[in-house]
């Protein structure tokens, strides 16, 4: 019972799988800082994930190829991207309700794709765990941090590298620009459509990334809706993190561990309703965010199109 | 020899004609030109973009049939038979279009108030739940009673879903669009658990199967049919709430109120009017219509609350096509009422398309996607073309032409 849960099995077996479950939401939320950094809040992100997953499934089905499904889901996500970016960067559409468009179309896209293709839910064998030799073997260590598969490890090596990229370098330094004051960054030269461009793609191919580590890597299955809100989540957890990759980072975990709890709670039959216990992340995450964002300060160009002046 | 005078005389016609054409070409360029920028021609032009936006994406959904090797005459015609061809499919039209109205006509409350509020399908659960829980509880009172305290508990269920984010987004600078997200998933398990524990049907409780549902609403507690088919009265109340949200927005202050915070929150604030009490309006407001979709179709076409875990099952997806819908009516409420029905259509024939050509009716739900885009995609050429507008009549020194919005309130008194 309750008991049951401070026991050192479960307490790694939590912390294991809340690690696991933060993957998609560093992917997708990582990718959409940078998109809301250059400021265009794209919420087509679930949509993006859910065709990425489909992708990257159905390659890895009939080729057998891990690398080439995951490659696949890149591509997907890519061409959303530059979807996304052509209608809120040269059609200067409002970017929240296109977003929506966005996720509309991969529901819908991926769901007929899948019954059309496949029609019955089938597995495959995803990415094996990586076990790091000596650290993985560290008790309790060992299971939590160095045996997961890779594209787990790939999404904890992203924070860093983001961080780096938008912090240290001058491309960042444009992208944060554009995302202030994209008038006078165009004054100085800096092609304002072009960054938006490459933010936006950068997010559609970690989207894409973010649905194929769940079809191909952590589920190894593809179902309709199989997202089911998650997509949602990571744009959340953007501003949950303040806009910065490490506060992503915290975000994601904080939320996963939540949820990784609220598994083990129903799998000891602790005797809370499995629904209220689903309910808790997004509470709390609301909560989180009545609390953090009054004090930090959005993009000052999120989701204004930009148009020169003459 | 005559002929000569006579072709003298013929060239000179020639080139008179030409003349007189050419005079004529430049009279009808500026009359063309005239007629282009005429204020009805443009708004023509503008009421007509959705629809080129609709024929686009079937154009695109005709380029995914030919590779899913269907004819795609074959399946829109299926389409077609499913949503109009009897009178039977125009009512389950009208049915589904029904809740899309009333989600469509929250939503142009919310999005005039630049608002974004895509909670609708948690505001309509909630809605429902409050609703059916009246239908259940008050079983002794008469029909008519019950139906209208359900209808009222289920526009205040969803006002109050729609009020918490209006609150969180006035006062705590959360955004809306997250928070609706969040109390979306929150509806979703708040109806599972109730559904499955404290409001299950008695009958099923007793089963091992325990199928999460409610017991069925007492048959006087029904919506009354309008004709014999499904087509219940919720339709007809929509359509009068169409009419009335028209008259708020447009002929109340409350109304005007919401537009100009919507317009321009600065200037709002300058004339005095309280910003963030009517960013709480405008997403309360959005939810308690929300609420009233859900609630009618408790009462009006399932007669009991079932789930199969997610949100859309027992929406179908109504609070994100009722936004779909309410775009395509120009958040304009009365052009909503068409825009509903196209898209209850498209809902209902996709169905029939299923059938007959074996396309999954996702199909449709992609659509609905690519009308989005392609909506919001042609707003450039309205805003455009108001530009230019504008710009000629400056040059012509004439007072500018009626913008479609007052876009800032000169004379608002505080309250």
């Amino acid at each position: 019972m309750i008991s049951d849960l401070f026991s050192v099995t479960v307490l790694v077996g939590i912390l294991a799988s809340g690690i696991r479950l933060a993957t998609p939401y560093l992917y997708a939320a990582i990718g959409e800082t940078f998109s809301q950094r250059s400021g265009v809040l794209n919420l087509g992100v679930e949509g993006q994930m859910l065709l990425g997953a489909f992708a990257a499934f159905y390659v890895t089905l009939t080729t057998g190829n891990l690398w080439l499904g995951l490659m696949t889901a890149m591509l997907v996500g890519a061409l959303m991207g530059l979807a996304m970016a052509y209608v809120t960067v040269n059609l200067q559409a409002q970017q929240g309700i296109s977003g929506i468009g966005f996720y509309l179309f991969g529901l819908g896209m991926s769901d007929l794709l899948f019954q059309k293709l496949m029609g019955t839910v089938e597995t495959v064998k995803g990415f094996p765990k990586i076990h790091i030799p000596g650290l993985s073997d560290i008790p309790g260590i060992g299971e939590i941090f160095f045996s997961q598969n890779i594209l787990v490890y790939g999404a904890y090596l992203l924070v860093p590298i983001a961080w780096f990229v938008l912090n240290k370098t001058t491309l960042g330094l444009k992208i944060r620009s554009v995302g202030e004051n994209p008038d006078a960054a165009d004054s100085l030269g800096v092609n304002v459509g072009r960054i938006r461009y490459f933010t936006i793609i950068l997010g559609g191919i970690l989207s894409g990334v973010a649905g194929a580590s769940l079809s191909i890597a952590l589920l190894n299955v593809f179902q309709q809706n199989m997202t089911s809100g998650q997509g949602f989540i990571a744009v959340a957890l953007v501003y949950f993190g303040a806009w910065r990759p490490t506060g992503v980072l915290g975000g994601a975990l904080l939320f996963s561990l939540i949820n990784a709890l609220q598994l083990w709670v129903q799998v000891l039959n602790i005797p809370v309703p499995s629904e209220i216990a689903v309910m808790m992340p997004y509470v709390l995450t609301i909560l989180v965010l009545v609390t953090s964002v009054s004090k930090v300060r959005a993009p000052s160009a999120l989701s204004k199109p930009f148009e020169r002046e003459n | 020899m005559d002929d000569a005078p006579s072709y003298g005389y013929l060239s000179v016609a020639v080139i008179r004609s030409l003349q007189v054409e050419s005079v004529l070409h430049e009279v009808m360029a500026a009359t063309m030109k005239k007629v282009f920028e005429s204020e009805w021609v443009s708004r023509l032009i503008d009421g007509l973009l959705p629809v080129f936006a609709t024929l686009a994406a079937l154009l695109v959904g005709a380029v995914m049939l030919l590779f899913l090797k269907v004819n795609p005459i074959e399946a829109y015609k299926a389409l077609w038979v499913g949503a109009f061809g009897t009178s039977n499919a125009f009512a389950e039209t009208l049915v589904k279009a029904t809740p899309l109205l009333l989600v469509g006509l929250g939503i142009c409350i919310s999005f005039r108030g630049d608002v974004i509020n895509i909670g609708g399908e948690g505001q309509m659960i909630i809605g429902a739940i409050v609703a059916t829980w009246v239908g259940l509880t008050f079983t002794t009172l008469p029909g008519w009673l019950v139906i209208t305290l359900a209808m009222l508990a289920g526009f205040a269920g969803g006002a109050v879903w729609g009020g918490i984010p209006g609150v969180l987004k006035a006062y705590f600078r959360v955004n809306e669009i997250l928070s609706t997200v969040m109390m979306n998933a929150i509806a979703v398990q708040l109806m599972n658990f109730l559904l499955r524990g404290p409001m299950i049907d008695p009958a099923q409780a007793e089963l091992a199967s325990k199928i999460p549902q409610t017991a069925r609403l007492l048959e006087i507690f029904r919506l009354p049919r309008l004709i014999p088919t499904r087509l219940h009265l919720g339709a007809l109340i929509a359509v009068i709430l169409a009419v009335l949200v028209y008259i708020l927005l447009w002929r109340t202050t409350l109304g005007y109120r919401i537009r100009a915070v919507g317009q321009n929150p600065h200037a709002s604030r300058y004339a005095g009017i309280k910003v963030p009490r009517y960013i709480v309006l405008a997403l309360l407001l959005s939810g308690a219509f929300s609420g009233l979709a859900g609630a009618t179709q408790v009462f009006g076409v399932n007669y009991r609350m079932i789930t199969d875990g997610s949100a859309s099952g027992f929406t179908g997806s109504a609070g994100f096509n009722g936004i779909v819908a309410a775009l395509f009516g120009q958040l304009h409420p009365i052009w909503s009422i068409p825009a509903s029905i196209l898209f209850g259509a498209l809902l209902v024939g996709a169905n029939s398309m299923q059938r007959v050509v074996q396309v999954p009716s996702a199909l449709v739900i992609a659509l609905n996607g690519l009308v989005v885009v392609f909506v919001v995609s042609s707003e450039i050429w309205r805003q455009k073309r108001q530009r230019r507008r504008l710009s000629v009549a400056r040059q012509d020194g004439d007072s500018p032409p009626p913008a479609d919005e007052q876009p800032v309130p000169h004379t608002e008194a505080g309250t």
